[in-house]
């Protein structure tokens, strides 16, 4: 890549003269906006070398430098079927976890935790986890689909029964002993039946003495545990845990309670410069021109980096950046290529139709659909645009030097994020060290990546340690979305009120290949760059129900407005959301309770037991007498589902009130059963479910993306309404524990249910069914109308 | 040209120069005085992150100018524990465990903070209302709820 240095030596001049505390000089040409060419135009104030500190040395979180090779050891292995890819233990007999998931807020981390202290059978607190270090922790995968305990708490799970099952080797001949007859605790491994416990550090004496236990520390302290992973090394017995399935207390609460926890928003390095990414007024609009000579005014304004439409200001301090990005003018062209809000859903049935799919496929629905006698339905819903909305806008920090990236991010991939910053930047990915830092409440691939690659461009740009952080406005309109869906339903019943037919079809964003979204700043500066993948938002569309005659089918589209990816319970939520609202439909239709039907049409005995907890935790009963005419009408609803239909079962009842004058709806309370397998940290699966429930209300009521033909137009908190606290409901949870059988996630599948239970309870109500989210008052007031 | 502005910050005196009249409280704590207790969310006082007590009221960092504190006493997030104690509050979300992601943590101890000095015993209704105005993305809301009853009640 090319760089052109400033444009003009005025422009030099007379940002080092603003440097300098100086009166900018004034010059003519300085007032022409800069010719926007094709070439790259860095308007650079200083000699990089006079910024740079003795290298980026940190000031806060790890050294860039952590994980290369410490002496003459090579660098640590990250192989997802190595041992010491997952854990290390020192001389102390602390042990390092090394996890490539994340904890985006969940808790995941204290889970972790657990499960690492558990079958190592160590102390909880001699155990730390280094998460998502591109040089130290093995790529395990996007840290989304409530994967983090399920498969990589497993990866670690199993690397720690193997290492254990090593080191009581590795103790019985040191001891001369059987193995048999040992066991760990505490880290030492110690006789099974009676017998010292053993200090740790303690080591086998001569015969006759009594036999003394010997630690991880004098075993391996120190040394790479290097083996690979025994996919059938033993596991400890569930019923011997005294760690998992304990509410054990959040490791990170405590700091984050006082202020001292370093979230990625407040890391800094050493001469790091702020900037600020100035973006198109419209979305595709073309850069035409620029002129930061207001910009030049400020103090600490040191330039502009421009390449295609990409445009960002550079100053010495945060306020001075945000005061540049201000003071830019820049000239864009027009563009208005978004479909009309309005008219979106009949917009999406023009898209053309990729290719259809076939989910799921059973009998044959559309001769029973035709079938004499049989009673049909149809419905069709929707489920818009949604924002992601970290409360903390993204940030990442950048350091490139000696052609040598870091990047400090608060990424749920951080390795899939090396290969895309390695792309768009045309580097070598060996070159790119991303490291982990936890950032804001993260629901799916919001903007993290895209602040990563900001930054990135612009510190290899200028060759200085760069912090991009976004504002508020650049995070509601700028990370990706959620695509807007659309499903449509078809159902029979049978003369008795059987389910005898079930047909749907989803309409949404087609998918490349690769699990990746397009980096932001790759797009405005024309680099290579990945298609956007909206997530695997076809899963949930088939049913858990045994009905004879089925088929689901996904039309992959062509095109969606905003650049699509996955958020919290991706397609999930949409698909059962109509799943589970049509089925509500054909229930009232058959005239059946709404948890009998479902169970009339349910085989699976884990699905049964819960439908039937919840109905107990709910006080469930049939709806008898009419409905309330009074202003306020109160109702209840239930859903189920099971997650992807291969995992976490969960169910949920809504109740909830709906104001016939004001159309407001009130949910007040959630009552839900969860059955995700064994728990590891029941507290820390609740506050999860919670967390589902309370962020699902308020996509299901309130959210949704506003756009005029250019761009999206809620930008803020007030034009993007999320949930508050008095509209937040009571929730009840009864957790299924099942200690024997795998984990599975809970992150999300809670999320998938809440939708509907909702427009459930809104008809148990009203009679009213709202099949369009979010419910509006000013949608509920219209189907008031309509009846 | 710059303007010395001198205050107090958890107890500490500061004096600092800005040479913007116009820049957040926010900035100066977080990048002139390291304090990370308030945190950016919008800039727009719309969210609550950034809340600190100015002469013992919640206030929202992010649009409150630095010139105005002069002579002023804040306290962030790190100066609420008193002698070495957690606050009540912060006692009480760390026994609630109610932090998900934490990054809205800070707005709701300091704003319930400010609350319960003038209601000590609050109902979970009052409650809500003293926090409408506060946004946390991750749904933690029923358990910052109990934490700050349970403050209540200590």
């Amino acid at each position: 890549m090319t760089v052109t240095k400033a444009t003009t030596p005025a422009t030099t001049a007379t940002s080092r003269a603003a440097l300098a505390g100086g009166s900018p000089k004034h010059d003519a040409r300085r007032r022409d906006f800069l010719s926007a060419g094709g070439a790259l135009v860095v308007t650079f104030a200083l000699d990089p070398t006079a910024l740079r500190a003795a290298g980026p040395a940190t000031t806060a979180g790890p050294a860039p430098a952590a994980g290369a090779a410490a002496g003459s050891q090579p660098p640590k292995t990250v192989a997802l079927d190595r041992v010491d890819g997952f854990i290390a233990i020192d001389e102390a007999g602390k042990v390092t976890v090394y996890s490539g998931k994340v904890d985006l807020g969940t808790g995941v981390r204290t889970a972790l935790t657990q499960i690492a202290a558990e079958e190592l059978c160590v102390p909880l607190a001699s155990v730390e986890v280094i998460q998502g270090d591109t040089l130290l922790t093995p790529d395990q995968g996007v840290t989304f689909g409530s994967l983090s305990i399920q498969v990589g708490g497993m990866q670690i799970r199993q690397a720690a029964a193997t290492a254990r099952e090593a080191l009581l080797g590795q103790a019985a001949a040191r001891l001369g002993v059987e193995r048999a007859t040992l066991k760990v605790a505490d880290g030492v491994v110690v006789p099974a039946a009676g017998g010292a416990g053993g200090g740790a550090g303690g080591a086998a004496t001569g015969a006759g003495t009594q036999l003394q236990g010997v630690s991880y520390a004098d075993l391996i302290g120190g040394k790479r545990l290097e083996l690979a992973v025994d996919a059938k090394a033993p596991l400890k017995p569930p019923a011997e845990y005294t760690i998992v399935g304990q509410s054990v207390a959040r490791l990170d609460i405590p700091d984050k309670v006082t202020g001292r926890f370093t979230y990625m928003h407040d890391f800094k390095l050493d001469g790091m410069l702020h900037a600020r990414v100035v973006r198109p007024p419209a979305m595709k609009a073309k850069l035409v021109s620029f002129n930061d000579w207001e910009c030049n005014k400020l103090p600490g304004y040191i330039g502009v980096v421009r390449k295609g439409d990409f445009l960002a200001v550079l100053a010495r301090s945060e306020w001075g950046a945000i005061r540049a990005a201000r003071a830019l003018e820049a000239k864009w062209t027009a563009w208005s290529g978004l479909p009309e809000q309005a008219k979106l859903w009949s917009w999406v049935r023009t898209v053309k139709v990729n290719k259809a799919e076939r989910f799921q496929d059973v009998g044959d629905p559309a001769q029973a659909l035709a079938a004499a006698g049989a009673r049909t339905f149809s419905a069709s819903y929707d489920f818009p645009v949604q924002t992601h909305g970290s409360l903390g806008p993204s940030c990442a920090v950048a350091a490139y030097e000696d052609g040598k990236l870091t990047c400090w991010t608060a990424s749920q991939a951080t390795h899939l994020l090396r290969k895309q910053l390695a792309n768009m930047l045309s580097m070598k990915v060996e070159d790119i060290h991303c490291i982990y830092l936890e950032g804001s409440g993260c629901y799916g691939r919001n903007g993290h990546e895209d602040a990563a690659a900001d930054a990135a461009l612009i510190s290899k740009e200028v060759g200085l340690p760069v912090r991009v952080q976004w504002m508020r406005d650049d995070e509601h309109g700028w990370d990706p979305k959620g695509p807007p869906t659309l499903l449509d339903h078809k159902g029979a019943l049978d003369d008795k009120g059987g389910l005898t037919a079930w047909q749907s079809e989803v309409f949404i964003p087609d998918r490349p290949k690769e699990i990746a979204v397009t980096l932001v700043a790759a797009d405005l500066a024309a680099l290579p760059k990945e298609e956007a993948h909206p997530g695997n938002i076809h899963a949930s569309l088939a049913i858990p129900y045994a009905v004879p005659n089925i088929r689901c089918s996904a039309n992959w589209l062509a095109e969606t407005p905003f650049r699509p990816s996955w958020i919290r319970t991706p397609g999930r939520m949409q698909n059962t959301f109509a799943n589970e609202s049509f089925l509500d439909e054909l229930a009232e239709a058959a005239g059946v309770d709404p948890i009998e039907f479902r169970l009339r049409n349910l085989n699976d005995p884990r699905g049964r037991e819960l439908l039937e907890r919840l109905a107990k935790l709910a006080n469930w009963a049939p709806r008898a007498g009419t409905r309330e005419s009074g202003d306020v009408m109160r109702g209840r609803g239930v859903s189920y589902t099971k997650y992807e239909l291969v995992r976490t079962y969960v169910g949920m009842v809504a109740d909830v009130e709906v104001n016939r004058s004001s159309g407001e709806v009130k949910v007040t309370r959630c009552y839900v059963a969860h059955d995700c397998g064994q728990i590891i940290n029941p507290d820390g699966l609740r506050n999860q479910i919670e967390g589902n429930v309370v962020q699902t209300v308020g996509r299901t009521l309130f959210e949704e993306i506003m756009f005029d033909r250019s761009t999206v137009t809620s930008r803020d908190w007030e034009s993007y309404r999320t949930i508050r606290f008095p509209e937040v409901p009571a929730i009840a949870i009864d957790l299924i524990d099942r200690p024997g059988e795998k984990p599975w996630g809970a992150g999300e599948p809670t999320a998938a249910v809440v939708p509907s239970a909702i427009a459930n309870a809104v008809f148990d109500a009203t009679g009213i069914r709202l099949r369009s989210v979010p419910f509006t008052p000013q949608k509920v007031l219209e189907a008031v109308k309509a009846i | 040209m710059t303007t010395p502005i001198a205050f107090t910050v958890n107890g500490r005196a500061v004096d600092l120069a800005v040479d913007d009249d116009a820049m957040p409280l926010l900035y100066a704590l977080r990048n002139d005085l390291d304090l990370h207790g308030p945190r950016f969310g919008c800039g727009l006082g719309q969210c609550g992150a950034c809340t600190v007590h100015v002469d013992g009221k919640a206030v929202r960092s992010c649009i409150t100018p630095l010139t105005s504190v002069r002579g002023k006493s804040i306290t962030t997030l790190e100066g609420l524990a008193a002698d070495g104690s957690l606050h009540p509050l912060q006692k009480a979300f760390i026994e609630e465990q109610a932090v998900q992601c934490g990054y809205c943590i800070n707005g709701m101890i300091m704003q319930a903070a400010d609350f319960l000095r003038s209601n000590p015993h609050p109902d979970e209704d009052q409650i809500r209302e003293a926090l409408a105005n506060n946004i946390c993305r991750c749904g933690t809301h029923t358990r910052i709820i109990a934490a700050v009853k349970r403050a209540g009640q200590a």
